[in-house]
Protein backbone atom coordinates (compact mmCIF):
# COMPACT_ATOMS: atom_id res chain seq x y z
CA UNK A 1 0.00 0.00 0.00
CA UNK A 2 2.64 2.26 -0.80
CA UNK A 3 0.33 4.81 -2.05
CA UNK A 4 -1.73 5.59 1.18
CA UNK A 5 1.79 5.53 2.89
CA UNK A 6 2.46 8.04 0.40
CA UNK A 7 -0.71 10.05 1.31
CA UNK A 8 -0.65 9.39 5.12
CA UNK A 9 3.37 9.79 5.88
CA UNK A 10 3.86 8.96 9.54
CA UNK A 11 4.65 13.05 9.81
CA UNK A 12 1.10 13.42 9.06
CA UNK A 13 -0.17 10.78 11.02
CA UNK A 14 2.06 12.14 13.85
CA UNK A 15 0.31 15.54 13.43
CA UNK A 16 -3.55 14.83 13.31
CA UNK A 17 -2.74 13.15 16.79
CA UNK A 18 -0.26 15.49 18.45
CA UNK A 19 -2.12 18.71 16.91
CA UNK A 20 -0.50 21.76 17.68
CA UNK A 21 -2.14 25.16 18.43
CA UNK A 22 -5.69 22.87 18.85
CA UNK A 23 -7.39 25.31 21.37
CA UNK A 24 -9.30 29.12 21.98
CA UNK A 25 -7.05 32.70 21.72
CA UNK A 26 -7.93 35.37 23.96
CA UNK A 27 -7.53 38.82 22.32
CA UNK A 28 -7.66 37.91 18.60
CA UNK A 29 -6.78 39.95 15.97
CA UNK A 30 -8.13 37.80 13.31
CA UNK A 31 -11.17 35.38 13.62
CA UNK A 32 -11.95 33.47 10.73
CA UNK A 33 -14.56 29.69 9.87
CA UNK A 34 -14.25 27.50 7.21
CA UNK A 35 -16.84 24.68 6.47
CA UNK A 36 -16.04 21.97 3.89
CA UNK A 37 -20.09 21.16 3.37
CA UNK A 38 -19.32 17.55 1.01
CA UNK A 39 -17.87 16.01 4.06
CA UNK A 40 -18.66 18.09 8.09
CA UNK A 41 -15.07 19.14 8.52
CA UNK A 42 -14.85 22.73 10.07
CA UNK A 43 -12.72 25.00 11.54
CA UNK A 44 -11.91 28.41 13.44
CA UNK A 45 -8.48 30.22 13.08
CA UNK A 46 -7.47 32.52 15.43
CA UNK A 47 -4.40 34.76 15.08
CA UNK A 48 -2.87 37.45 17.29
CA UNK A 49 -0.40 39.92 15.93
CA UNK A 50 2.52 41.96 17.77
CA UNK A 51 2.21 45.42 18.54
CA UNK A 52 3.09 46.26 15.88
CA UNK A 53 0.33 44.76 13.49
CA UNK A 54 3.05 43.20 11.37
CA UNK A 55 3.68 39.91 12.69
CA UNK A 56 1.88 36.69 13.62
CA UNK A 57 2.48 36.57 17.46
CA UNK A 58 0.45 33.44 18.03
CA UNK A 59 -2.44 31.13 15.90
CA UNK A 60 -4.60 28.49 17.00
CA UNK A 61 -7.61 27.12 15.65
CA UNK A 62 -10.33 24.57 17.00
CA UNK A 63 -11.82 22.26 14.63
CA UNK A 64 -13.00 19.00 13.84
CA UNK A 65 -12.42 16.80 10.79
CA UNK A 66 -10.21 13.79 9.13
CA UNK A 67 -6.58 13.32 9.90
CA UNK A 68 -5.49 15.22 6.75
CA UNK A 69 -7.21 18.29 8.01
CA UNK A 70 -6.16 18.28 11.21
CA UNK A 71 -2.78 17.15 10.57
CA UNK A 72 -2.40 19.89 7.99
CA UNK A 73 -3.64 22.82 10.81
CA UNK A 74 -1.14 22.03 13.15
CA UNK A 75 1.64 21.52 10.67
CA UNK A 76 0.63 25.23 9.40
CA UNK A 77 0.97 26.20 13.23
CA UNK A 78 4.29 25.34 13.48
CA UNK A 79 5.34 26.71 10.38
CA UNK A 80 3.20 30.22 10.55
CA UNK A 81 4.32 31.07 14.61
CA UNK A 82 6.35 34.35 14.44
CA UNK A 83 6.22 35.10 10.55
CA UNK A 84 4.91 38.47 9.08
CA UNK A 85 1.87 38.84 7.24
CA UNK A 86 4.17 39.00 4.29
CA UNK A 87 6.12 35.65 4.84
CA UNK A 88 2.39 34.19 5.82
CA UNK A 89 0.71 35.09 2.76
CA UNK A 90 4.09 33.52 0.67
CA UNK A 91 3.64 30.09 2.44
CA UNK A 92 0.22 29.89 1.58
CA UNK A 93 0.29 30.81 -1.99
CA UNK A 94 3.48 27.95 -1.89
CA UNK A 95 1.58 25.36 0.02
CA UNK A 96 -1.31 26.39 -2.55
CA UNK A 97 0.44 25.35 -5.45
CA UNK A 98 2.02 22.05 -4.40
CA UNK A 99 -0.90 20.94 -3.40
CA UNK A 100 -2.42 21.70 -7.14
CA UNK A 101 0.55 20.55 -8.57
CA UNK A 102 -1.42 16.81 -8.72
CA UNK A 103 1.86 15.21 -7.48
CA UNK A 104 3.73 17.20 -9.89
CA UNK A 105 7.52 18.98 -9.06
CA UNK A 106 9.62 19.02 -6.13
CA UNK A 107 8.00 21.27 -3.46
CA UNK A 108 10.06 24.43 -2.31
CA UNK A 109 11.18 22.85 1.27
CA UNK A 110 12.61 26.31 2.09
CA UNK A 111 9.79 27.77 2.40
CA UNK A 112 7.40 25.09 3.52
CA UNK A 113 9.47 22.94 6.00
CA UNK A 114 7.55 19.63 7.36
CA UNK A 115 4.54 20.69 5.43
CA UNK A 116 5.63 19.47 2.42
CA UNK A 117 4.57 16.10 3.92
CA UNK A 118 1.20 17.10 2.17
CA UNK A 119 2.70 16.44 -1.15
CA UNK A 120 1.45 13.28 -1.67
CA UNK A 121 -2.22 14.92 -1.17
CA UNK A 122 -1.96 16.80 -4.19
CA UNK A 123 -2.60 13.31 -6.34
CA UNK A 124 -5.55 12.76 -4.21
CA UNK A 125 -7.97 15.37 -6.09
CA UNK A 126 -10.94 14.57 -3.42
CA UNK A 127 -8.47 15.37 -0.27
CA UNK A 128 -7.07 19.07 -1.53
CA UNK A 129 -9.68 20.46 0.06
CA UNK A 130 -8.94 18.52 3.55
CA UNK A 131 -5.67 19.61 3.62
CA UNK A 132 -6.16 23.15 2.13
CA UNK A 133 -9.34 23.87 4.97
CA UNK A 134 -6.82 25.50 7.84
CA UNK A 135 -4.88 27.24 5.11
CA UNK A 136 -7.62 29.08 3.30
CA UNK A 137 -8.88 30.00 7.18
CA UNK A 138 -5.41 31.73 7.98
CA UNK A 139 -5.76 33.37 4.31
CA UNK A 140 -8.77 34.99 5.51
CA UNK A 141 -7.34 36.45 8.83
CA UNK A 142 -4.40 38.01 7.13
CA UNK A 143 -6.82 39.60 4.33
CA UNK A 144 -8.91 40.58 7.78
CA UNK A 145 -5.54 41.73 9.50
CA UNK A 146 -4.30 44.13 6.81
CA UNK A 147 -7.71 45.72 6.34
CA UNK A 148 -7.42 46.77 10.01
CA UNK A 149 -4.16 47.69 9.56
CA UNK A 150 -5.05 50.02 7.48
CA UNK B 1 -31.22 -14.65 6.24
CA UNK B 2 -27.98 -16.62 7.37
CA UNK B 3 -26.87 -20.07 4.93
CA UNK B 4 -28.73 -18.20 2.50
CA UNK B 5 -26.84 -18.31 -0.67
CA UNK B 6 -26.41 -15.00 -2.74
CA UNK B 7 -24.37 -16.00 -5.48
CA UNK B 8 -27.30 -17.01 -7.09
CA UNK B 9 -30.05 -14.71 -8.29
CA UNK B 10 -33.23 -16.53 -9.52
CA UNK B 11 -32.10 -18.39 -12.28
CA UNK B 12 -28.68 -16.94 -12.65
CA UNK B 13 -25.54 -17.01 -10.98
CA UNK B 14 -24.48 -13.31 -9.87
CA UNK B 15 -20.96 -14.47 -11.61
CA UNK B 16 -22.55 -14.54 -15.14
CA UNK B 17 -25.07 -11.57 -14.33
CA UNK B 18 -21.98 -9.45 -13.76
CA UNK B 19 -21.19 -9.66 -17.64
CA UNK B 20 -23.99 -8.12 -18.50
CA UNK B 21 -22.45 -5.25 -17.48
CA UNK B 22 -19.49 -3.69 -19.43
CA UNK B 23 -17.63 -2.08 -16.37
CA UNK B 24 -17.47 -5.77 -14.37
CA UNK B 25 -16.73 -7.87 -17.97
CA UNK B 26 -14.60 -5.90 -19.26
CA UNK B 27 -12.56 -5.23 -15.31
CA UNK B 28 -12.00 -8.62 -15.21
CA UNK B 29 -11.06 -10.49 -12.13
CA UNK B 30 -8.75 -7.08 -10.50
CA UNK B 31 -12.00 -5.02 -10.67
CA UNK B 32 -12.82 -2.78 -7.18
CA UNK B 33 -15.72 -3.79 -5.12
CA UNK B 34 -18.48 -1.53 -6.38
CA UNK B 35 -20.21 -0.45 -3.37
CA UNK B 36 -21.55 2.49 -4.04
CA UNK B 37 -25.09 1.48 -5.67
CA UNK B 38 -27.08 3.35 -3.47
CA UNK B 39 -25.58 6.64 -4.68
CA UNK B 40 -25.63 5.56 -8.55
CA UNK B 41 -25.56 1.86 -9.85
CA UNK B 42 -24.32 0.32 -12.74
CA UNK B 43 -25.60 -0.14 -16.23
CA UNK B 44 -26.11 -3.45 -17.80
CA UNK B 45 -25.21 -3.32 -22.07
CA UNK B 46 -28.48 -3.30 -22.77
CA UNK B 47 -29.48 -0.21 -21.43
CA UNK B 48 -26.91 1.56 -22.97
CA UNK B 49 -27.67 -0.11 -26.47
CA UNK B 50 -31.60 0.95 -25.68
CA UNK B 51 -30.56 4.17 -25.16
CA UNK B 52 -27.43 3.90 -28.72
CA UNK B 53 -30.82 2.25 -30.82
CA UNK B 54 -33.20 4.84 -30.07
CA UNK B 55 -30.80 8.19 -30.30
CA UNK B 56 -29.59 6.17 -33.83
CA UNK B 57 -32.58 5.42 -35.18
CA UNK B 58 -36.20 6.57 -33.78
CA UNK B 59 -34.71 10.44 -32.54
CA UNK B 60 -37.46 12.75 -33.64
CA UNK B 61 -40.06 14.82 -30.99
CA UNK B 62 -42.94 13.43 -28.78
CA UNK B 63 -46.45 15.13 -29.04
CA UNK B 64 -46.15 17.58 -31.22
CA UNK B 65 -46.45 17.70 -34.91
CA UNK B 66 -47.49 14.71 -37.86
CA UNK B 67 -45.11 13.03 -39.17
CA UNK B 68 -44.48 9.15 -39.06
CA UNK B 69 -41.27 9.47 -36.87
CA UNK B 70 -43.01 11.86 -34.55
CA UNK B 71 -45.86 8.89 -33.99
CA UNK B 72 -42.85 6.13 -33.78
CA UNK B 73 -40.82 8.32 -31.27
CA UNK B 74 -44.34 8.98 -29.37
CA UNK B 75 -45.13 5.56 -28.99
CA UNK B 76 -41.89 4.38 -27.77
CA UNK B 77 -41.76 7.21 -25.42
CA UNK B 78 -45.48 6.06 -23.98
CA UNK B 79 -44.82 2.60 -24.02
CA UNK B 80 -41.75 3.17 -21.73
CA UNK B 81 -43.94 4.40 -19.46
CA UNK B 82 -46.72 1.85 -19.65
CA UNK B 83 -43.38 -0.81 -18.78
CA UNK B 84 -41.92 1.50 -15.91
CA UNK B 85 -45.76 2.40 -14.50
CA UNK B 86 -45.70 -1.41 -14.34
CA UNK B 87 -42.68 -2.39 -12.52
CA UNK B 88 -43.78 -0.13 -9.91
CA UNK B 89 -47.21 -0.47 -9.67
CA UNK B 90 -49.05 2.62 -11.00
CA UNK B 91 -51.20 3.09 -13.61
CA UNK B 92 -49.98 4.69 -16.86
CA UNK B 93 -51.80 8.05 -15.64
CA UNK B 94 -50.05 7.93 -12.45
CA UNK B 95 -46.65 7.96 -13.40
CA UNK B 96 -45.14 11.82 -14.56
CA UNK B 97 -41.15 11.80 -15.95
CA UNK B 98 -38.93 13.54 -13.57
CA UNK B 99 -35.46 14.40 -13.53
CA UNK B 100 -34.98 12.28 -10.66
CA UNK B 101 -36.50 11.43 -6.96
CA UNK B 102 -35.29 14.49 -6.00
CA UNK B 103 -37.17 16.49 -8.66
CA UNK B 104 -40.27 14.36 -8.44
CA UNK B 105 -40.51 15.39 -4.48
CA UNK B 106 -39.83 19.14 -5.50
CA UNK B 107 -43.31 19.24 -8.06
CA UNK B 108 -45.07 17.98 -4.81
CA UNK B 109 -43.96 20.66 -2.84
CA UNK B 110 -43.96 23.33 -5.02
CA UNK B 111 -47.42 22.47 -6.86
CA UNK B 112 -48.85 22.92 -3.00
CA UNK B 113 -46.82 26.13 -2.83
CA UNK B 114 -48.74 27.21 -6.19
CA UNK B 115 -52.06 25.66 -4.63
CA UNK B 116 -51.22 27.55 -1.38
CA UNK B 117 -51.34 31.07 -3.78
CA UNK B 118 -54.37 30.07 -4.90
CA UNK B 119 -53.36 28.73 -8.10
CA UNK B 120 -55.07 26.21 -9.87
CA UNK B 121 -58.48 27.15 -8.60
CA UNK B 122 -60.95 25.32 -6.55
CA UNK B 123 -59.81 21.73 -7.55
CA UNK B 124 -56.23 22.52 -6.43
CA UNK B 125 -57.78 23.60 -2.79
CA UNK B 126 -57.01 20.78 -1.53
CA UNK B 127 -53.39 21.12 -1.73
CA UNK B 128 -53.83 24.74 -0.03
CA UNK B 129 -51.64 24.99 3.45
CA UNK B 130 -52.94 27.42 5.74
CA UNK B 131 -50.44 29.07 8.79
CA UNK B 132 -50.28 26.53 11.65
CA UNK B 133 -50.94 23.51 9.70
CA UNK B 134 -48.36 21.05 10.23
CA UNK B 135 -45.75 19.17 7.67
CA UNK B 136 -44.50 16.07 9.37
CA UNK B 137 -40.86 14.60 8.29
CA UNK B 138 -38.32 12.46 9.63
CA UNK B 139 -34.80 13.39 11.18
CA UNK B 140 -33.38 10.25 8.94
CA UNK B 141 -34.26 11.82 5.77
CA UNK B 142 -32.29 12.93 2.96
CA UNK B 143 -32.43 16.65 2.30
CA UNK B 144 -34.43 15.33 -0.96
CA UNK B 145 -37.56 15.03 1.37
CA UNK B 146 -36.87 17.46 3.67
CA UNK B 147 -35.56 20.94 2.10
CA UNK B 148 -38.44 20.59 -0.30
CA UNK B 149 -40.98 20.42 2.48
CA UNK B 150 -38.85 23.58 4.27
CA UNK B 151 -39.36 25.50 2.02
CA UNK B 152 -43.01 24.84 1.70
CA UNK B 153 -43.44 25.70 5.43
CA UNK B 154 -41.60 29.03 4.86
CA UNK B 155 -43.80 29.98 1.60
CA UNK B 156 -47.07 29.32 3.73
CA UNK B 157 -46.49 29.34 7.23
CA UNK B 158 -46.82 25.79 7.63
CA UNK B 159 -44.48 24.27 10.58
CA UNK B 160 -42.37 21.58 10.42
CA UNK B 161 -42.86 18.58 12.51
CA UNK B 162 -39.79 16.34 12.62
CA UNK B 163 -40.18 12.76 13.93
CA UNK B 164 -37.67 11.85 16.12
CA UNK B 165 -34.90 9.25 15.21
CA UNK B 166 -33.15 6.47 18.22
CA UNK B 167 -29.56 6.31 18.95
CA UNK B 168 -29.43 3.67 16.07
CA UNK B 169 -31.01 5.94 13.39
CA UNK B 170 -34.49 3.92 13.46
CA UNK B 171 -38.05 5.22 14.42
CA UNK B 172 -41.68 3.59 14.00
CA UNK B 173 -44.67 4.04 14.34
CA UNK B 174 -44.66 5.00 17.65
CA UNK B 175 -42.32 7.72 17.07
CA UNK B 176 -44.82 8.92 13.87
CA UNK B 177 -47.66 8.97 16.48
CA UNK B 178 -46.40 11.23 18.75
CA UNK B 179 -46.75 14.26 15.46
CA UNK B 180 -49.50 13.50 14.07
CA UNK B 181 -52.31 15.49 14.78
CA UNK B 182 -55.98 16.75 12.77
CA UNK B 183 -53.94 19.35 11.45
CA UNK B 184 -50.93 17.48 9.68
CA UNK B 185 -51.34 18.09 5.47
CA UNK B 186 -48.14 16.59 4.61
CA UNK B 187 -46.21 12.78 6.07
CA UNK B 188 -43.06 12.40 3.94
CA UNK B 189 -40.85 9.62 4.51
CA UNK B 190 -38.50 6.93 2.73
CA UNK B 191 -39.38 3.34 2.76
CA UNK B 192 -35.63 2.29 2.91
CA UNK B 193 -33.23 5.14 4.36
CA UNK B 194 -30.32 5.80 2.52
CA UNK B 195 -28.18 5.51 5.46
CA UNK B 196 -29.67 3.38 8.13
CA UNK B 197 -30.89 0.49 5.49
CA UNK B 198 -33.80 0.58 7.52
CA UNK B 199 -36.98 -0.60 6.02
CA UNK B 200 -40.55 1.62 6.75
CA UNK B 201 -43.42 -0.79 7.55
CA UNK B 202 -45.37 1.57 5.03
CA UNK B 203 -48.71 -0.32 4.99
CA UNK B 204 -48.75 0.37 9.10
CA UNK B 205 -47.52 3.63 8.87
CA UNK B 206 -50.41 4.59 6.22
CA UNK B 207 -53.22 3.23 7.79
CA UNK B 208 -51.86 5.38 11.10
CA UNK B 209 -51.69 8.31 9.09
CA UNK B 210 -55.50 7.88 7.93
CA UNK B 211 -56.43 7.70 11.21
CA UNK B 212 -55.11 10.38 13.15
CA UNK B 213 -54.75 12.74 10.33
CA UNK B 214 -57.18 12.60 7.54
CA UNK B 215 -56.30 15.90 5.97
CA UNK B 216 -52.72 14.32 5.33
CA UNK B 217 -51.18 13.32 2.18
CA UNK B 218 -48.41 10.38 2.46
CA UNK B 219 -45.07 11.31 0.22
CA UNK B 220 -42.83 8.39 -0.22
CA UNK B 221 -39.36 8.67 -0.97
CA UNK B 222 -39.13 5.56 -2.82
CA UNK B 223 -35.94 6.02 -4.20
CA UNK B 224 -33.76 3.20 -2.30
CA UNK B 225 -37.00 0.75 -2.79
CA UNK B 226 -37.97 1.04 -6.01
CA UNK B 227 -35.02 -0.56 -7.35
CA UNK B 228 -33.85 -3.42 -5.28
CA UNK B 229 -37.58 -4.83 -4.14
CA UNK B 230 -40.67 -5.40 -5.17
CA UNK B 231 -43.15 -2.43 -5.57
CA UNK B 232 -46.86 -1.91 -5.89
CA UNK B 233 -46.91 2.01 -4.88
CA UNK B 234 -50.84 1.71 -6.22
CA UNK B 235 -51.46 -1.19 -3.16
CA UNK B 236 -48.86 0.78 -0.59
CA UNK B 237 -51.85 3.28 -0.14
CA UNK B 238 -49.65 6.31 -0.32
CA UNK B 239 -50.32 8.89 -2.04
CA UNK B 240 -47.11 10.10 -3.86
CA UNK B 241 -43.91 8.92 -4.68
CA UNK B 242 -40.59 9.27 -6.04
CA UNK B 243 -37.74 7.35 -7.43
CA UNK B 244 -34.36 7.78 -9.65
CA UNK B 245 -33.36 6.01 -12.80
CA UNK B 246 -29.87 5.95 -12.54
CA UNK B 247 -29.95 3.76 -8.41
CA UNK B 248 -32.10 1.09 -10.64
CA UNK B 249 -29.68 0.00 -13.96
CA UNK B 250 -30.62 3.16 -15.54
CA UNK B 251 -29.62 6.49 -17.36
CA UNK B 252 -29.34 10.21 -15.36
CA UNK B 253 -31.40 12.22 -15.75
CA UNK B 254 -34.81 10.61 -15.46
CA UNK B 255 -36.80 9.35 -12.92
CA UNK B 256 -40.62 9.43 -11.94
CA UNK B 257 -43.46 10.93 -9.73
CA UNK B 258 -45.78 8.55 -8.82
CA UNK B 259 -49.35 10.31 -7.74
CA UNK B 260 -52.72 8.93 -7.35
CA UNK B 261 -54.88 9.93 -10.30
CA UNK B 262 -57.43 12.47 -8.85
CA UNK B 263 -54.49 14.06 -7.07
CA UNK B 264 -52.51 15.07 -9.98
CA UNK B 265 -55.39 16.08 -11.98
CA UNK B 266 -55.64 18.48 -9.49
CA UNK B 267 -51.68 19.12 -8.30
CA UNK B 268 -51.19 22.36 -10.04
CA UNK B 269 -47.80 22.72 -12.33
CA UNK B 270 -45.13 24.25 -10.67
CA UNK B 271 -43.33 24.15 -13.69
CA UNK B 272 -45.00 25.54 -16.94
CA UNK B 273 -44.63 25.57 -20.78
CA UNK B 274 -45.00 23.81 -23.69
CA UNK B 275 -46.43 20.61 -24.19
CA UNK B 276 -48.70 21.06 -20.46
CA UNK B 277 -51.55 22.61 -21.73
CA UNK B 278 -55.03 22.25 -23.64
CA UNK B 279 -55.88 26.07 -24.26
CA UNK B 280 -53.89 29.29 -23.94
CA UNK B 281 -54.90 33.11 -24.58
CA UNK B 282 -52.44 36.15 -24.00
CA UNK B 283 -53.77 35.97 -20.25
CA UNK B 284 -54.48 32.48 -19.26
CA UNK B 285 -53.29 28.95 -19.78
CA UNK B 286 -55.59 25.61 -18.90
CA UNK B 287 -53.78 22.46 -18.33
CA UNK B 288 -53.84 19.02 -19.34
CA UNK B 289 -54.77 15.98 -17.23
CA UNK B 290 -51.74 14.13 -15.30
CA UNK B 291 -49.38 13.08 -16.27
CA UNK B 292 -48.71 15.63 -19.45
CA UNK B 293 -49.99 18.53 -17.47
CA UNK B 294 -46.19 18.05 -15.60
CA UNK B 295 -44.07 17.30 -18.65
CA UNK B 296 -42.89 20.68 -20.01
CA UNK B 297 -41.02 21.27 -22.65
CA UNK B 298 -38.65 18.71 -24.14
CA UNK B 299 -38.63 15.53 -22.62
CA UNK B 300 -35.56 13.45 -22.39
CA UNK B 301 -37.00 10.47 -24.45
CA UNK B 302 -33.47 8.59 -25.34
CA UNK B 303 -33.36 8.41 -21.30
CA UNK B 304 -37.06 7.11 -20.77
CA UNK B 305 -36.76 4.55 -23.53
CA UNK B 306 -33.56 3.38 -22.11
CA UNK B 307 -35.27 3.37 -18.26
CA UNK B 308 -37.52 1.12 -19.16
CA UNK B 309 -35.37 -1.21 -20.40
CA UNK B 310 -33.92 -1.09 -17.16
CA UNK B 311 -37.00 -2.00 -15.35
CA UNK B 312 -37.66 -4.96 -18.09
CA UNK B 313 -34.15 -6.68 -16.84
CA UNK B 314 -35.25 -6.31 -13.14
CA UNK B 315 -38.71 -7.43 -14.03
CA UNK B 316 -36.52 -10.57 -15.92
CA UNK B 317 -34.87 -10.98 -12.87
CA UNK B 318 -37.30 -10.94 -10.36
CA UNK B 319 -37.66 -7.94 -7.77
CA UNK B 320 -38.12 -10.52 -4.86
CA UNK B 321 -34.78 -12.59 -5.91
CA UNK B 322 -32.96 -9.20 -6.12
CA UNK B 323 -34.23 -8.30 -2.43
CA UNK B 324 -33.83 -11.97 -1.22
CA UNK B 325 -30.34 -11.74 -3.14
CA UNK B 326 -29.20 -7.65 -1.35
CA UNK B 327 -30.99 -8.75 1.96
CA UNK B 328 -28.70 -11.83 2.77
CA UNK B 329 -25.97 -9.69 1.76
CA UNK B 330 -26.71 -7.11 4.16
CA UNK B 331 -26.82 -9.48 7.08
CA UNK B 332 -23.80 -10.94 6.38
CA UNK B 333 -22.23 -7.48 6.25
CA UNK B 334 -24.16 -6.20 9.27
CA UNK B 335 -23.22 -9.37 11.22
CA UNK B 336 -19.87 -9.42 10.26
CA UNK B 337 -19.22 -5.45 11.33
CA UNK B 338 -20.62 -6.04 14.55
CA UNK B 339 -18.15 -8.53 15.16
CA UNK B 340 -15.43 -6.04 14.14
CA UNK B 341 -13.89 -3.61 17.55
CA UNK B 342 -13.92 -0.01 17.47
CA UNK B 343 -16.78 -0.10 15.01
CA UNK B 344 -20.17 0.97 15.18
CA UNK B 345 -23.25 -0.44 12.83
CA UNK B 346 -25.91 2.43 12.25
CA UNK B 347 -29.00 1.04 12.02
CA UNK B 348 -30.95 -2.12 12.55
CA UNK B 349 -28.58 -4.68 14.77
CA UNK B 350 -27.53 -7.82 13.28
CA UNK B 351 -30.77 -10.63 12.42
CA UNK B 352 -33.34 -7.67 12.01
CA UNK B 353 -34.10 -6.94 8.38
CA UNK B 354 -32.55 -3.85 6.54
CA UNK B 355 -31.85 -2.99 3.03
CA UNK B 356 -29.08 -3.75 1.48
CA UNK B 357 -26.59 -1.26 2.91
CA UNK B 358 -24.77 -0.80 5.77
CA UNK B 359 -23.33 2.12 7.46
CA UNK B 360 -20.61 2.45 10.11
CA UNK B 361 -18.39 4.49 12.36
CA UNK B 362 -15.12 3.75 13.02
CA UNK B 363 -14.23 4.80 16.47
CA UNK B 364 -11.01 7.60 16.27
CA UNK B 365 -10.82 7.91 12.44
CA UNK B 366 -12.96 9.90 10.22
CA UNK B 367 -14.84 8.85 7.64
CA UNK B 368 -12.90 10.45 4.95
CA UNK B 369 -9.57 8.06 6.28
CA UNK B 370 -11.74 4.98 6.08
CA UNK B 371 -12.93 6.05 2.69
CA UNK B 372 -9.41 6.77 1.40
CA UNK B 373 -7.99 3.36 2.85
CA UNK B 374 -10.70 1.65 1.66
CA UNK B 375 -10.52 2.77 -1.87
CA UNK B 376 -6.31 2.10 -1.88
CA UNK B 377 -7.79 -1.83 -0.71
CA UNK B 378 -9.94 -1.98 -3.78
CA UNK B 379 -13.23 -1.19 -2.25
CA UNK B 380 -15.63 1.54 -3.32
CA UNK B 381 -17.27 3.09 -0.77
CA UNK B 382 -19.49 6.19 0.11
CA UNK B 383 -17.95 8.23 3.17
CA UNK B 384 -19.65 11.44 4.67
CA UNK B 385 -23.11 12.64 5.49
CA UNK B 386 -24.50 10.94 2.58
CA UNK B 387 -27.42 14.25 2.30
CA UNK B 388 -28.91 13.22 5.57
CA UNK B 389 -26.79 16.22 7.88
CA UNK B 390 -29.97 15.84 10.77
CA UNK B 391 -29.54 12.03 11.08
CA UNK B 392 -25.80 12.15 11.10
CA UNK B 393 -26.46 15.05 14.25
CA UNK B 394 -28.83 13.23 16.36
CA UNK B 395 -26.16 9.99 15.87
CA UNK B 396 -23.33 12.25 17.52
CA UNK B 397 -21.23 12.00 14.03
CA UNK B 398 -20.33 13.93 11.38
CA UNK B 399 -19.90 11.70 8.93
CA UNK B 400 -20.30 8.03 8.33
CA UNK B 401 -18.98 5.15 5.83
CA UNK B 402 -21.10 3.19 3.67
CA UNK B 403 -21.45 0.15 1.95
CA UNK B 404 -24.43 -0.70 -0.76
CA UNK B 405 -25.23 -3.42 -2.89
CA UNK B 406 -26.90 -4.30 -5.95
CA UNK B 407 -28.23 -7.18 -8.47
CA UNK B 408 -24.63 -7.43 -9.40
CA UNK B 409 -23.33 -7.51 -6.00
CA UNK B 410 -20.66 -10.73 -4.78
CA UNK B 411 -20.18 -12.13 -1.46
CA UNK B 412 -16.72 -11.81 -2.68
CA UNK B 413 -16.89 -8.22 -2.65
CA UNK B 414 -18.80 -7.43 0.80
CA UNK B 415 -15.74 -10.07 2.33
CA UNK B 416 -13.32 -8.24 0.54
CA UNK B 417 -15.17 -4.65 3.06
CA UNK B 418 -15.31 -6.66 5.73
CA UNK B 419 -11.44 -7.68 5.54
CA UNK B 420 -10.65 -4.22 4.36
CA UNK B 421 -12.67 -2.05 7.30
CA UNK B 422 -10.67 -4.40 9.86
CA UNK B 423 -7.49 -2.92 8.85
CA UNK B 424 -8.21 0.68 9.60
CA UNK B 425 -7.90 1.17 12.99
CA UNK B 426 -4.30 -0.73 13.07
CA UNK B 427 -3.29 1.60 9.80
CA UNK B 428 -3.98 4.98 11.80
CA UNK B 429 -2.65 3.72 14.87
CA UNK B 430 -5.70 3.88 17.22
CA UNK B 431 -6.58 -0.02 17.73
CA UNK B 432 -6.23 -1.02 20.75
CA UNK B 433 -3.67 -3.51 22.08
CA UNK B 434 -4.64 -7.09 21.48
CA UNK B 435 -6.88 -6.05 19.07
CA UNK B 436 -7.70 -8.76 16.31
CA UNK B 437 -7.21 -6.24 12.88
CA UNK B 438 -7.56 -7.45 9.46
CA UNK B 439 -5.35 -8.13 6.61
CA UNK B 440 -5.56 -5.86 3.41
CA UNK B 441 -4.80 -7.82 0.35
Amino acid sequence: MSGLEGLYQQIILDHSKARHGDGPLEHAAAEHHEYNPTCGDELTMRIRLDDAGERIEELAWQGDGCSISMASASALVDLMAGRTLEEAGERIDAFRAMLRSQGAGEPDEELLEDAIAFHGVSKYVMRVKCAMLSWVALEACLTEARATRG
Amino acid sequence: MEGMSSDTLGARRVADLRLDFPVFRDAGEHAPAYLDSAATSQRPARVLDAEREYLEHHLAPVHRGASAAVGRSTTLFEDARATVARFVGAGERELVWAENATDALNIVALGMADASAGLGGAEASRFALHPGDELVVVEAEHHANLIPWQRLAARTGAVLRPVRVDARGLWGPAELAAVLSPRTRVVAFAEVSNVTGFLAPVAELVALVRERSPEALVVLDACQSVPHRPSDLAASGVDFAAFSGHKMLGPNGIGGLYGRAELLDALPPARTGGSTITRVTLEHAEFLPAPHRFEAGTQPVSQVVALAEAARYLDELGMAEVARHESALAARMAEAVAELPGVRLIGPPPGEERAGLVSVVVDDVHAHDVGQYLDEAGVVVRVGHHCAQPLHRALGVTATTRASAHVYTTEDEVDRFIDALGGVRRFFGVAGAGEQTGVVA
